[in-house]
């Protein structure tokens, strides 16, 4: 899956395009909760999903790490691994467990490095996956969430913070 | 480097300064703790502490928990293992409260070996947090008296925390970076893949001296003595993340068939002493499964067996 796939190899424009999808959805937000969030989800989580699938080959885990990630979706690991590569990296780069497919966290960290608003964000440790939150958009998990979708202790042990401007 | 988390023999000895050794068991396949005891005797006397592993190359064998609970029973000191590919974050919560109860407070966080590698090849893949996220919860229980939930533990645990680095495998540059976000989730000391390739070895362990992760942790490099290019050829195919340059199994390749065990000893004595050299690595994990002896022999060799004696306190 993933056809529009070449596309991950510009990341900077990947990284423009989420922001600026991030600031109109964030513009929208009154209108959104007054619209609902569940209501607006419904509307917006198939165009999210085809998109993101046809980019991203998007497992819609509803929290989009794609910033942090090297724009590179980590649920297509078969560890689903959200904060770096396992060790088991093949000689050729490929998947310990898919040999004939390279590690994403190969590709994630290259595009990183070339990515030029959130690369170095690949650095901050990523929470444990709600799983309540999947196939639902992630943007709207994003809106009506504001980072509750983490563990409370989690925050307050790392500082992070899951400001997304 | 913080002050000291537990008053294990493990961390005591890293923290003294000297030169550690650990050793790896495998848990058998057998109901009889005498079986685990059998497992651990080679070594235990002299490594000063053990890794059991938690179905090591996804294959079942008694969990590491037990292992290591009737190990520490008979006075070694252990490291469990624990890997993120069989349970869930509550079945992971529980085990760590678990062990810091029973007294094992070393705990090496693992990702795993995948479902794939292992003699259940059918089996669903957890991978609820991964090894990162694991040393993070622990640090959570540890620091802050709390399950992930919020809910609070009424006795916090005590925990001296590990975590896996394989410096031979890409990404190479993430990997000392890789290290840095492990120890800011709570990892005080590292354990790496098999290490064949030491220049490899060099150049990450130069990375990781100039970012100073060398002072927040100690880095023991994993060895272990190949017996022939079986062995090399098996390690490389079955065994995920082992890197073994060509030159080596040429080496094991050429040797004729009555040497190769002595030349693959050579090879282990010969990486033993340039880790040894290298700066930042506080000692060395042997593995050597189904060759114990041969692990040995090294250890005798290079010199490492009169001064860690104190591995196990001798109480028979």
């Amino acid at each position: 899956m993933g056809i529009f796939r070449g596309l991950r190899d510009y990341p900077y424009w990947l990284e423009l395009t989420y922001m600026f999808t991030y600031k109109v959805f964030g513009s929208l937000h009154p209108l959104i909760r007054w619209l609902g969030y569940s209501r607006v989800n419904r509307w917006i989580r198939l165009p999210e999903k085809i998109v993101k699938q046809a980019i991203f080959d998007s497992k819609m885990c509803g929290q989009c790490t794609l910033r942090f990630t090297g724009m590179t979706c980590p649920m297509s690991c078969p560890k689903n691994l959200r904060n770096g590569p396992c060790g088991g990296v093949r000689a050729d780069k490929s998947c310990e467990v898919d040999p004939n497919m390279k590690c994403i966290w190969v590709e994630a960290y290259e595009r990183s490095t070339r990515m030029r608003l959130y690369g170095d964000n690949i650095f901050d440790i990523q929470p444990p996956l709600n799983n309540r939150l999947s196939r639902k958009s992630a943007f709207i998990n994003l809106l009506s969430l504001q980072g509750a979708e983490m563990p409370e202790v989690w925050k307050s042990q790392t500082g992070l913070t899951h400001d997304r401007e | 480097m913080t002050a000291s988390r537990t008053n294990g023999r493990f961390e005591s000895a890293l923290r003294s300064g000297k030169f550690v050794v650990t050793a790896e068991v495998t848990p058998p396949d057998s109901a009889d703790p005498n079986d685990v005891l059998k497992a651990a005797q080679v070594f235990g006397r002299y490594a000063d502490a053990l890794n059991v592993t938690d179905g090591s190359g996804a294959n079942c064998h008694i969990s590491s928990v037990a292992a290591c609970t009737i190990l520490s029973n008979a006075g070694y000191e252990v490291i469990l293992q624990m890997s993120c590919r069989d349970r869930n974050r509550i079945a992971m919560q529980a085990e760590l409260l678990g062990a810091s109860a029973l007294g094992l407070h070393n705990v090496l966080c693992l990702t795993g070996d995948d479902v794939t590698v292992g003699d259940h090849p059918q089996a669903k893949r957890v991978f609820d947090l991964d090894s990162i996220q694991l040393l993070q919860t622990a640090q959570i229980m540890r620091g802050d008296g709390v399950f992930l939930s919020g809910r609070k533990l009424s006795v916090k645990p005590k925990f001296f925390l590990g975590g896996a680095d394989n410096p031979f495998v890409e990404p190479f540059n993430f990997r000392p970076l890789r290290l840095a976000k492990k120890i800011e989730a709570g990892a005080e000391f590292f354990q790496t893949q098999y290490c064949f390739d030491i220049e490899r070895l060099k150049s990450h362990m130069r990375k990781v001296c100039e970012l100073g992760l060398h002072e927040k942790c100690f880095i023991l490099i994993g060895v272990g003595p190949l017996r022939s290019e079986r062995t090399a050829e098996f390690l490389l195919t079955r065994v995920p993340g082992v890197h073994i340059p060509d030159v080596l199994v040429e080496r094991m390749r050429k040797a004729p068939a009555h040497e190769k065990l002595k030349e693959g000893k050579k090879i282990c004595l010969e990486i033993i002493q340039q880790v040894r050299e290298t700066k930042g690595v506080s000692g060395i994990h042997m593995m050597a499964y189904k060759q114990e002896d041969v692990g040995l022999e090294v250890m005798e060799e290079a010199g490492l067996l009169s001064r860690t004696i104190a591995g196990k306190q001798l109480n028979e």
